[in-house]
């Protein structure tokens, strides 16, 4: 299976934009997960839903929504692009940060179920030999929801791959910049010769699907290993 | 060093409402049926629940007070704190589930006492092992290993025998006894089994429906016939402190004397001059106006009836004084009212030796 090198191209910016996605949208899904299993307060049905809604918005609407949000002339975009020099627009920064905020739930969901299954007498325990909040977290907490938060990233990574409409709203589809798989997918089927070039990156997705699937049981089970033995 | 609790909290069917001590260099029971409040007391005392209204001072320091709003936070209260459930850490080994609390601990004990309490223990064949490849009784064992290597200023045991079966209840007892023995600060001890409770402990509080019904030492509180709606019907007997005096070896016998008295035991582990515990249940109680002869019972005891308890039911309680120790026996109303037993009259207690298992005693 050949490819050209812009395929090649769109590949690796692919696996790029997916890692980056899950990497900085990690942190905030722990911390979130952390309070909405743990902590009880008023307004904690909205927050719930507002992470859950890039579920149910259609995905051209999430990125509307970025693009209002995160535009040059939008005064969040302006003011990340004047005091931290970060661009989204028409940027694969962007388009991270698209696919991050798109695969969010899917992250809080997985690390949220691991951290209620966490028996809270262990951190009664922790706590009367001595271990403080932080202590607690670090010690207990995050290594035993450590399998769930493996299963969150991956699962997100896999549908990070996957995004379309939020990446294409928001930051456009520039060969290099931000034209991810399903995007040059697209591109090669408006062309008149691109159908065969279509069918390999096709083919390509499915295979890296497939190979994230096998990633995330290898990680599952491993994990399992880790803390049983 | 001794710890002063005074707690009242409403809870769902009743008022908690205690005010007890415990002192240190001694195993105090917290004692009543489940439901009574027993666990809601202790983790006040842990920290982990804050009381309605209440003070709690633990070695002159002073960790809960509700009239000036302190609540020092567990972890500062240095409470070694032994959970029904094991509650070990599933990701770490037993070595760093023991250690856990003694790496953050402010005085840390040197490693020789480390190795001691894990040999007392019996633990070193599991130390590099998780916590789910140990039975049940393994797991209570690392987990009162790694409060009391916490360096805790006193140690609370919420029924740590309560998820165990009767087996593995007799693998651990002897591993709390000798931390009894070994260690120097106070523990409370929860259980509503008067088994465990007369094995270890050495003064006892009974609560029943969040109230203190009454306090003392085991052999005052047990030798008691009106307790016995707490204490329970079935299992209630008098504990006799005594010491090894002879074995009959060729007759697998071991005597016991207490007072100017003998008793009669199968033969218990234990040297001669070896101080022993011993239970002797009011069933298992013969009363006699005469003193028998020919008969297969050991034990004879005179003594003198102090109280006589009926409640229209088919059982009289007798509480004798038997020298210093006092007995309780429980017949049928109709035997008490045929020898026509008042108090004050002496009278004759027989209990067969057999009756006495090696359960119901302690080295």
């Amino acid at each position: 299976m050949g490819l050209s090198n812009a395929e090649i191209v769109a590949l690796l910016l692919s696996l790029k934009v997916s890692s980056v996605a899950v990497l900085i949208a990690l942190p905030f899904a722990i911390v979130v997960a952390e309070i909405l299993a743990r902590w009880r307060f008023p307004g904690r049905a909205f927050v719930d839903g507002l992470v859950h809604l890039p579920l149910i918005l259609p995905p051209v609407v999430m990125g509307y929504l970025l693009l209002i949000t995160f535009g040059a002339k939008a005064p969040l975009g302006h003011w990340l692009a004047e005091t931290i020099g970060i661009r989204f627009m028409f940027s694969w920064t962007g388009a991270a940060l698209a696919a991050a905020i798109v695969t969010f739930p899917f992250q809080v969901r997985s690390i949220r179920l691991a951290l209620e299954a966490i028996d809270p007498g262990l951190r009664d325990a922790a706590e009367t030999l001595g271990a403080g909040p932080l202590d607690r977290f670090f010690s207990i907490t995050l290594p035993l929801a450590l399998p769930g938060i493996i299963a969150g990233a991956i699962t997100a990574f896999a549908a990070s791959l996957g995004e379309f409409g939020a990446i294409i709203t928001f930051v456009s589809n520039i060969p290099g910049e931000t034209r991810t798989l399903p995007l040059a997918i697209y591109s090669a089927l408006q062309s008149p010769d691109g159908e065969s070039i279509a069918a390999r990156l096709a083919g390509l997705s499915i295979l890296l699907a497939f190979f994230g699937l096998a990633l995330s049981e290898i990680a599952a089970s491993r994990v399992r290993r880790m803390m049983e033995r | 060093m001794s710890v002063e609790i005074n707690l009242r909290h409403p809870l769902a069917d009743f008022t908690l409402d205690v005010q007890f001590s415990i002192e240190s260099n001694s195993v105090t029971a917290l004692f009543g049926p489940s439901g009574a409040g027993k666990s809601t007391i202790i983790n006040f005392i842990a920290g982990l629940q804050r009381p309605a209204e209440g003070k709690i001072s633990i070695n002159g320091k002073v960790v809960e007070n509700s009239a000036t709003g302190i609540s020092v936070s567990p972890r500062h209260r240095h409470i070694g704190y032994v959970f029904q459930q094991p509650r070990l850490f599933p990701h770490l080994t037993v070595e760093k589930n023991l250690l856990f609390g003694w790496r953050r601990a402010q005085n840390r004990v040197n490693e020789d006492e480390v190795k001691k309490l894990i040999s007392l223990l019996g633990i070193e064949p599991l130390i590099s092992r998780k916590p789910h490849a140990l039975s049940g009784g393994e797991k209570q064992r690392v987990a009162l290993g790694r409060a009391i290597l916490s360096n805790p200023e006193m140690l609370l045991l919420d029924e740590p025998l309560a998820a165990l079966d009767h087996k593995r209840r007799d693998d651990i007892l002897p591993y709390i006894e000798r931390l009894r023995n070994e260690q120097r600060i106070p523990i409370l001890y929860v259980s509503h089994s008067i088994d465990e409770v007369t094995r270890i402990a050495d003064q006892i509080h009974i609560i029943n429906h969040g109230k203190l019904v009454a306090s003392g030492s085991i052999a005052d509180i047990f030798s008691r016939i009106d307790l016995y709606p707490i204490t329970g019907r079935f299992e209630a007997g008098a504990i006799i402190d005594g010491e090894i005096v002879n074995h009959l070896s060729d007759l697998s016998l071991s005597e016991v004397a207490f007072g100017n008295q003998m008793l009669t035991v199968p033969e218990i582990d234990g040297k001669v001059g070896d101080a022993i515990r011993v239970r002797v249940r009011s069933r298992d109680i013969i009363i006699s106006r005469v003193q028998p002869t020919e008969i297969s019972a050991n034990n004879v005891l005179q003594g003198k009836i102090l109280d006589i308890k009926t409640d229209g039911g088919p059982y009289a309680d007798l509480q004798l004084q038997c020298g210093q120790t006092k007995l309780i026996a429980r017949i049928t109303r109709h035997s008490s009212e045929r020898l026509e037993l008042v108090v004050g009259m002496l009278v004759f207690a027989v209990i067969k030796s057999v009756t006495i298992d090696r359960r119901a005693l302690r080295a």
